[in-house]
């Protein structure tokens, strides 16, 4: 039996990292489905028909899983942080229920136009259901964000007792929900959806491509491959490098509201100056892993980086080090290491970009087989690392709740038994691994059946109802 | 900040928020059971039908709708969460193995019909099919567990009195299911579904009455809000609504039909809310007055759900005038 608070947070873990996998395509995909519907329709480009289809298609199906999941976070609030929930409640609460009014409606409804309508509605109406779904998913991210940042950076509220029970009394929306820990989220978090979905796309395209151009094993509409292939890496040229600029000016923010977890994501003990920032941090030890401290680590690291990263430029600047602050730590081991994946992979998502870039300059990339090999090998690396990037921020938040307010472990629900957290725990590791397994499946199976053809454009009306959403080849 | 300070000084314009926000609550658990109730209605009948043409048109009525109707569950939730977090979090985790036995079987359901669709071979669809079934099933049987322990204040899981409202609600979405299904469907397959709305009503009906008899027996405490002028209107309607339901089925008055079976679910959430009231929580001894969150949270709320509601509806009004009428010859899920 799994102690409640352990189980709780365990299954939240669970669930959430499962969760987000499925809002990133979404996300992602938003704008690329908004350029292929945009295309289709002022250039009856057949082209941008195929990609409009084919991607719609995989979206729809993500939609339906990042659904059915995110409704389990959203009860979980209140079945396993049942106590997080009555304090925060008047002030948490809301950014929730207006995400369900504003986002989850706007997409939800427009989805069933946009997948099922084309036939049905004039090209006016789909554009603008197009827009809808997009902005739906955008605003889901908006709301949820609102709420996240305002637990990793209190403000704009007072504590009060009501009913015997210490509750957060908002006091002043605009600090409270216009946190600045919400902008950097916001960005860094909607810029890593497009660019993971920019790096699941054009590695998928990339195999494709290999498989025309260099294995000689010929694919059906190269051309719609080579098209995807280019549109995915502008895609990541534009991504890229904003993700790690932005993600430099975040990591300002988070010593400044969170220096315990800073230093956790550095692994810096003592409080010192000129900290470099490892970017390949080579654990020589099983205590390096499991204990890592940057200064008995050996790493290739940026002088002076860590330093950089906290005070926004100065490689001479002091950071506070884990020991300066009382009680508890966070797993320094997870967040420190969280963290080097997510630098490591941006870096390399930068390089991977310029690579492409200058061999499409060049004309040779179709004929590029370490650059296929190398995109295909870091399509699903997008969604990665903005796993470990989330994991930096929850785990590192650690052990608080709501950062400097509530600990976690007065956050779980009072009449929790083990038993019970226990079963819905072991319930949710069986059911999400069927899950991930079924929609892999499935998107296999629709990537393999392949874009719309010839034929099915011409006749979209007979075409949808043969080889819509799940046919059959 | 004067803004602010308005805001937090009284409730808005002076209305009476808090009862506000417990109408609005319980009306959008109502139409979330009105809306996904239909879908899973669909998904009950769907275990009546061989025929793959059938079951495909059976999928097909519910394959643009079923996910915006689904989202008014997570308004509920979300609209609960911010006017009466302390509510939410009882009451969710009173229930716990409830709430997630809800869950699992809305994964179900909501997985099916997309599943059931990726292969066109028997035994994948055999699954899906029974999967969709189980699914369709058990999500408003636990929801109707789930209301009466709310209403009762029960701190056990499973009462007989929740088994009861799990399985009139169960019947409800088959009333809801039949009239929605005649509006999308023609010919033969319409004419069959009439007697499944007859038998479902009639299920319905005596499943109502045994509930009720049910709570004036088993909960004393209950009597006296029973017999008051509101319930007994409301159980009144419900008797007008069915007949009502009943005529216009057999008249082929499909939109009729379905108007009645809407009032028939409104009928049945207010029967709830007016057993509830001025209690929200019972089992925590929460009122309305106690458990709303403070002013300033409340008018914020009250503003953006007089903003939002409006267009959602509208959100509503475009999707189902885009599908209306009868599926087409070879629209699929
Ligand atoms: C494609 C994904 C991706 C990539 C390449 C990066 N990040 Fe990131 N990062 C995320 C995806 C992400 C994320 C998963 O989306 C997070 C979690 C929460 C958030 O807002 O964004 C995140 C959080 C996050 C945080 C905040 C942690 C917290 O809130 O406590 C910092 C400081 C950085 N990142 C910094 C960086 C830096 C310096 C990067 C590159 C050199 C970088 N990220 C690349
Ligand atoms: C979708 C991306 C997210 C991922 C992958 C994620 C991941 C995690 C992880 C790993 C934990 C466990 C931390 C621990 O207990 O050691 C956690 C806890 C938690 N997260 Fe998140 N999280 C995400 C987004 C959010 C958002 C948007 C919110 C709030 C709006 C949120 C609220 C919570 C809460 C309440 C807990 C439980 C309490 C705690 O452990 O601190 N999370 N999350
Ligand atoms: C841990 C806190 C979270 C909760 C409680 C939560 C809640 C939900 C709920 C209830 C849904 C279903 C809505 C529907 O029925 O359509 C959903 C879907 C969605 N969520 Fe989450 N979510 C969380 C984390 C996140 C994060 C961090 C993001 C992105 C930044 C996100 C983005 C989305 C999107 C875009 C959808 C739409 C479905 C899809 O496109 O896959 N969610 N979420």
């Amino acid at each position: 039996m799994v102690d409640p608070v352990i189980a709780s947070r365990l299954q939240f873990a669970l669930t959430t990292i499962v969760h987000i996998i499925f809002p990133v395509v979404s996300m992602g995909l938003a704008p690329f489905l908004l350029y292929f519907t945009w295309k289709d329709i002022r250039t009856g480009n057949p082209v941008y028909e195929q990609l409009r289809r084919f991607w719609t298609r995989i979206f729809a199906v993500s939609f339906v899983v990042g659904t059915v999941t995110g409704i389990v976070l959203e009860f979980e609030f209140g079945t396993n942080f049942a106590a997080f929930a009555t304090t925060a409640g008047p002030l948490f609460g809301g950014p929730l229920a207006v995400e369900g009014m504003m986002a989850f409606m706007l997409e939800a409804t427009f989805l069933g136009v946009f997948v099922y309508g084309r036939e049905r509605v004039g090209d006016v109406l789909y554009m603008i259901s197009a827009v809808a779904v997009g902005l739906g998913t955008w605003l889901s991210a908006v709301w949820i964000l609102i709420a996240n940042s305002w637990m990793q950076n209190p403000r704009g509220f007072e504590m009060v007792t009501r009913n015997g029970q210490q509750v957060v009394h908002l006091t002043d929306p605009i600090a409270a929900y216009l946190n600045p820990r919400f902008f950097w989220m916001f960005v860094h978090m909607q810029n890593a959806a497009v660019e993971s979905v920019a790096l699941a796309v054009s590695g998928l395209a990339a195999y494709f491509v290999f498989r025309h151009h260099v294995w000689d094993n010929p694919v059906d509409h190269p051309e719609f491959w080579e098209t995807t292939l280019k549109i995915g890496l502008v895609a990541l040229l534009i991504s890229a490098p904003l993700q790690v600029l932005h993600g430099d000016m975040y990591a300002r923010h988070v010593y400044e509201t969170q220096p315990q977890k800073f230093a956790a994501m550095e692994a810096v003990w003592e409080t010192d100056s000129y900290v470099p920032e490892y970017l390949f941090a080579v654990p020589t030890s099983v205590s390096d892993i499991l204990d890592p401290r940057a200064k008995e680590i050996f790493g290739i690291g940026i002088p002076g980086g860590a330093s950089w990263l906290a005070s926004g430029g100065d490689p001479q600047a002091t950071i506070r080090g884990l020991e300066e602050f009382e009680g508890p730590q966070p797993p320094v081991a997870i967040v420190f290491w969280s963290f080097r994946i997510m630098v490591a992979l941006g870096f390399w998502f930068v390089l991977l970009a310029f690579w492409g870039g200058y061999r499409w300059f060049r004309g040779e990339l179709l004929e590029d087989d370490l650059l296929h090999k190398a995109l295909m090998a870091s399509s699903p690396l997008g969604v990665v690392a903005v796993e470990v990037g989330w994991v930096v921020t929850e785990v590192g938040r650690q052990p608080w709740i709501i950062q400097g307010v509530m600990k976690t472990s007065s956050g779980v629900s009072p009449g929790l038994t083990g038993a019970e957290a226990t079963a819905t725990l072991a319930g949710f590791a069986a059911l999400y691994l069927g899950l991930l397994a079924l929609y892999g499946y499935v998107v296999a199976r629709l990537i393999r059946a392949g874009p719309p053809t010839g034929a099915d454009l011409v006749t979209t009306e007979s075409a949808e109802s043969t080889t819509g959403v799940g046919a059959d080849d | 900040m004067t803004s602010v300070d308005t805001l937090s000084s009284g409730p808005l314009f002076g209305l009476p928020l808090p009862d506000l926000w417990f109408a609005l609550l319980f009306f959008i658990f109502g139409t979330f059971l009105f809306l996904d109730g239909f879908d899973f209605g669909v998904g009950v009948l769907f275990a009546t039908r061989e025929d793959d043409a059938e079951r495909e048109q059976f999928l097909a009525a519910i394959g643009p709708f079923w996910d915006g109707n689904e989202v008014w569950l997570v308004v509920f939730g979300g609209a609960m969460f911010a006017a009466f977090p302390a509510v939410y979090a009882n009451l969710f985790s009173r229930n716990y193995l409830l709430m997630f036995a809800i869950l699992g079987a809305l994964i179900l359901r909501g997985l099916a019909p997309e599943m059931y669709e990726q292969r066109h071979d028997e035994r994948w669809q055999r699954w899906w099919g029974r999967s969709f079934v189980a699914g369709s099933l058990a999500t408003p049987f636990f929801l109707g567990m789930f209301t009466a322990n709310w209403l009762l204040g029960s701190t056990s899981l499973v009462t007989p009195a929740g088994v009861l409202v799990g399985l009139t609600v169960v019947a409800l979405t088959v009333v809801d299911g039949v009239a929605f299904l005649r509006l999308k469907t023609r010919g033969d397959l319409r004419d069959d579904l009439r007697t499944d709305g007859y038998r479902a009503l009639v299920a319905y009906l005596m499943l109502v009455v045994a509930t009720l008899a049910a709570l004036y027996g088993l909960t004393p405490g209950l009597r006296a809000s029973m017999r008051s002028s509101a319930v007994v209107g409301l159980v009144a309607a419900t008797l007008v609504l069915a007949a009502a339901y009943a005529v216009a089925t057999h008249r082929d008055r499909y939109y009729a039909a379905f108007v009645a079976a809407a009032g028939l679910v409104f009928a049945l959430v207010a029967v709830v809310a007016t057993l509830l009231y001025p209690s929200v929580d019972p089992a925590a001894g929460l009122t309305v007055e106690a458990a709303i969150v403070p002013t300033l949270s409340l008018n914020l709320m009250s503003i953006g759900a007089a903003l939002l509601l409006p267009l959602v509806f509208a959100y509503f009004v475009v999707l189902y005038s885009a599908f209306s009428g009868p599926i087409e010859a070879g629209e699929t899920y």
